[in-house]
């Protein structure tokens, strides 16, 4: 009987093609990639068959989840500009350290007599859970309406500074706001938050939500 | 010249051969490092932007109250949200409706039925007919959330709207008559 010989095969394979494609691959994500920001809040947004993209500058998001409002403004001059303005408003002074850590924080949910605490503190430690309350904005301390506000003049301020230095192809656009709400949270509580938008005379909105098929 | 002496004298005239190398690297450990940052990256990155939704409030004019449109009655449906996923609506006025408040549910069975069928009425009883901005005048839906529901259900509802298309519609208060009725079904 003859034996049938087993060819002794390399076990090794050539990876040359698979590395190729692999750093391909990486370094078209690390083009593409814009770093999720951290929230201090995540929410769970209701789902909508609507499919209209959600700005990506001049935008404020505020945030509604359990009860609490967090702020965020997309743009690091307008966040400097509201703390500036909100200083003012609430007679707080902020040192220009205090200023830079607020530029670089994109958003937060504490009231004004916590933000210095905040300020201070290294940002992986801001994202803990729990440990940022809210902004409050019931009727008699209005500290959202006040960021609101303080938002929209300071991109207002922003705009003129950029017209007034001659660049070309700005046009003034009111600051978009965005309510990025929980699918659960009370209709009161976002209908509050529309009630402070109104009462600035902001009329027109963001909604953020999911996505979801016609056939539900 | 001087010579660099490498030891090993023995050769004594014989060629030093190079020593053969196998040209082919071993890439795993670089493929490994590669697809570790892949995945680093995939999962950071933000891909899609978030979807939104348009919404247009009517002004709150309170120094001119008077700054209201009049609407036909005929035209007009409101749509009642109450606790746990329910919604009533009704067609006309609240107190003398052309057709009596009737349940109804979220969900293409629902309420997107009775929309389409109102619409479809109303734009079949004022055919031809235009409003002042020239657009067919169409069925105008009003939209009362009580204080049970969530956010959710308003959601639900306006995305109705962009599904059937209707052009005008709007966020309405809820009024103590209507909430009493909510009650009265075991809705609120």
């Amino acid at each position: 009987m003859a034996k049938v010989k087993v060819s002794k095969k390399s076990t090794r394979i050539d990876m040359t093609a698979m590395c190729d494609v692999a750093f391909l691959l990486l370094s078209f994500f690390i083009m593409t990639a814009t770093a999720k920001q951290p929230e201090p809040h995540p929410v769970d947004t209701p789902a909508s068959t609507v499919q209209t993209k959600l700005p990506e500058e001049n935008l404020a998001t505020i945030t509604v989840g359990d009860d609490k409002a967090f702020f965020t403004m997309m743009s690091p001059e307008v966040r400097r500009g509201a703390l500036e303005r909100i200083s003012q408003e609430y007679n707080v002074t902020f040192t220009d350290e205090e200023y830079q850590a607020f530029a670089n924080l994109q958003g937060f949910g504490v009231p004004l007599n916590q933000l210095k605490g905040l300020l201070a503190m290294e940002p992986s430690e801001r994202m803990e859970e729990g440990l940022q309350g809210g902004i409050p904005f019931d009727s008699v301390n209005n500290q959202l309406g006040s960021w609101v506000k303080a938002a929209r003049e300071a991109h207002k301020a922003v705009l003129e500074e950029r017209m007034s230095k001659g660049e070309e192809g700005v046009v003034f656009k009111d600051l978009d706001i965005a309510i990025k709400g929980d699918a659960e949270e009370d209709y009161p509580v976002i209908k509050r938050v529309i009630d402070i938008l109104q009462e600035q005379k902001k009329n027109k909105f963001f909604l953020v939500t999911g996505l979801r098929d016609e056939n539900f | 010249m001087a010579e660099l002496n490498t030891g090993g004298d023995g050769g004594k005239g014989k060629k030093v051969r190079s020593k053969k190398m196998n040209p082919g690297v071993d890439l795993t450990a670089m493929v490994d490092l590669a697809f570790l940052l892949i995945t680093f990256f995939m999962l950071t990155t933000t891909l899609s932007k978030p979807q939104s939704m348009n919404l247009a409030m009517p002004d709150k004019n309170k120094e001119e109250p008077t700054d209201t449109q009049a609407v036909a009655n005929d035209r007009t449906m409101t749509i009642l949200l109450g606790k746990d996923d329910s919604v009533l609506w009704y067609f006309g006025e609240f107190a003398a409706p052309i057709i009596e408040p009737t349940e109804s549910a979220y969900g293409k069975e629902g309420i997107r039925q009775v929309i389409l069928q109102r619409k479809a009425a109303v734009e079949a009883a004022y055919k031809g007919q235009l409003d002042d901005n020239g657009n067919q005048k169409g069925l105008i839906v009003i939209i009362k959330a009580s204080d049970k529901t969530h956010y959710k259900n308003l959601i639900d509802i306006l995305d109705e709207m962009a599904i059937t298309n209707i052009s005008i519609y709007a966020i309405g208060d809820i009024t103590k008559p209507e909430v009493e009725l909510l009650k009265e079904k075991g809705m609120d």
